[in-house]
């Protein structure tokens, strides 16, 4: 029998962590700081709102963009936080989560052969979403120096002529960097100069904690060529409900929806309802788990920073992104190690691609006693590695 | 009356949430020094913001047992001191939690707790109904609590299943 599974599919690599996995459902009293998701459960006037809907027999499908009055609300608050204005009858599409944005938007602007350069550390599905689209994924390193920003200078060395598009995303998973009105600036002349399109992922954009949020599409001439990706699932703890949505000109939205109405059809509609209920009438209780974050980020940071892995402190998002250059350890290594040890679960950095490795992704969505639990836990493992020379500061090297 | 700013909300709403976490973590997560966070505390317990620490104890999860009930209490104001004598004679007893002034049908809203449910029927009938200005009582025997001070008592765990790994 000839290969029954396409070449394309064969040459996307499995997980990176699958052996991990593995060894976490051995073990029953694991902290896991691996979860990309938050741990508060939906707002519940947006679960009732869609039982109630549900009661009501509101189950059909959706008009391929979405639900109407979702997608004016979602474009009312762009202009009134922003003063970013999309048209919720022409410019907005609701996705079936960011995932689904993601792809279609690749798939709306990548030919065969096409280049997309892809800012990374970055979200583990960008590069295999391009590969999909039969494009090319060009990863652009940002470097702990620059503070897991996005540097012009590094983005220009990887830009060729092939170059069609640009995927970043700010605040940043899994380094939880931001980047601000002026570095966007320096990046946006970068993608404008070489006529790209660029894909903002913002689904972290409620959870800035030092600046307000920048989206892309209000820097300079940026919002012709953006499309902008956001959603539900972090800022309001729905990533069961799968919601997102996704603004950009009419011409570059209505090829996604061409790709979005034969792919999905709609989001779900349940989901939307949730979504529209949660704007309406959840914004407290998503600013106090907003709050709970921030509380939990100092609190864990520092206690990284006092067991000795040098952590800088991430401006959103919901990830610390410690190195462990100090412990002569690989980010795989100590992964591993503090797994089977200790039972405490992070992901190796370079899971996320170049500039993560030497670090670890721990998400601090959990509970606060179970991070004060885990920093004793990573002390103590620290505690049992062979002294070093050099004290840890010293050793610390931006990852290059 | 204590002005608070931003830090002693959070700070206060941290204490009820656990009131034994470490003065080092509250620093932490406060962002200020270990000894500003004591000296909060202090100007907290001071000013009678902070009452005391205390622990909030599930009886019902015990052998001790515990009945509670609202007592509902129409009362006859007094000249000169309103509510204010009858509330403060009701609130001393031990077996009274919670005195509240309501609008509405009744005027007292009246938490107790006893032993059993005859402790409770012997203590409404010996000593709160027979009060002067009383003029009615109604007492509701609590039998199951689903929610105390902000936390769901739902017996069993809520949020479903995470998986130990997602990106």
């Amino acid at each position: 029998m000839r290969d029954p599974v396409s070449g394309v599919a064969r040459a996307i690599p499995p997980s990176g962590i699958r052996r991990f996995f593995d060894l976490v459902q051995t073990m029953d009293d694991v902290i896991s700081l691996g979860v990309g998701e938050p741990d508060f459960s939906t707002p519940w006037k947006a679960i009732d709102a869609c039982m109630v809907a549900l009661e009501q027999g509101q189950t059909s499908y959706t008009s391929n963009r979405g639900m109407p009055a979702l997608r004016e609300r979602i474009t009312d608050d762009l202009a009134r936080h922003f003063g970013l204005c999309y048209d919720p009858e022409s410019e907005v599409i609701i996705t079936t989560g960011v995932s689904e944005g993601l792809d279609i938007a690749i798939r709306a602007v990548t030919d065969p052969g096409d280049e997309v350069l892809v800012a990374q550390p970055s979200y583990v599905s960008y590069a295999p979403c391009v590969t999909l689209a039969g494009g090319v994924p060009v990863p652009v390193p940002c470097l702990e120096r620059d503070r897991f920003r996005l540097n012009p200078d590094l983005l220009m060395e990887r830009v060729t002529p092939r170059s069609k598009a640009l995927i970043i995303n700010f605040p940043n998973n899994p380094t939880g960097a931001i980047m601000t009105a002026s570095d966007l600036k320096g990046v946006a002349d970068v993608v404008e100069d070489h006529d790209l399109v660029l894909l903002s992922d913002e689904v972290y954009s409620e959870l800035s904690y030092g600046q307000a949020h920048v989206p892309s599409a209000t820097i300079g001439a940026l919002r012709e060529r953006t499309i902008t990706l956001n959603g539900f699932s972090k800022a309001y703890a729905m990533t069961g409900w799968r919601v997102g949505y996704l603004c950009a000109p009419p011409e570059l939205a209505d090829a996604a929806l061409k790709i979005h109405q034969y792919v999905m059809l709609c989001a779900p509609h349940m989901g939307q309802v949730a979504a529209l209920a949660a704007l309406r009438s959840a914004q407290a209780e998503k600013d106090a788990m907003i709050a709970a974050y921030r509380l939990r980020r100092n609190l864990f940071v520092e206690g990284l920073n006092r067991a000795g892995l040098a952590c800088h402190m991430p401006e959103g998002a919901f990830y610390a992104f410690p190195s462990v250059a100090s412990t002569g350890l690989s980010d795989v290594e100590f992964a591993e190690r503090l797994l089977a040890e200790e039972h405490v679960a992070v992901v190796p950095g370079s899971v996320f691609g170049e500039g993560g490795a030497d670090h670890l992704r721990c998400a601090y969505a959990v509970s606060r006693e179970d991070l004060a639990e885990a920093v004793r836990r990573i002390e103590r493992f620290i505690g049992s590695l062979p002294e070093r020379a050099a004290p840890a500061a010293e050793l610390r090297q931006p990852a290059a | 009356m204590v002005i608070m700013d931003a830090t002693d909300t959070t700070l206060v709403q941290l204490l009820e949430e656990n009131s034994r976490t470490p003065t080092v973590e509250l620093a932490a997560m406060l962002e200020l020094p270990a000894a500003e966070v004591e000296e909060r505390i202090r100007t907290l317990q001071a000013g009678g913001v902070i009452r005391r620490f205390t622990a909030i104890v599930d009886r019902t999860r015990t052998d001790l047992g515990e009945v509670s009930a609202i007592l509902e209490l129409k009362v006859s104001p007094e000249r000169d001191y309103g509510y204010d004598r009858l509330a403060e004679r009701i609130a001393r007893f031990d077996e009274v939690r919670s005195v509240r002034l309501i609008t509405g049908t009744y005027d007292l809203h009246v938490l107790v707790t006893g032993r059993d449910m005859q402790a409770i029927a012997r203590f409404v009938s010996e000593h709160i109904a027979p009060m002067e200005r009383i003029r009615e009582t109604a007492t509701h025997i609590i039998m199951k609590s689903y929610k105390e001070n902000g936390t769901l008592l739902l017996g069993r765990e809520t949020g479903g299943e995470r998986q130990p790994f997602s990106f």
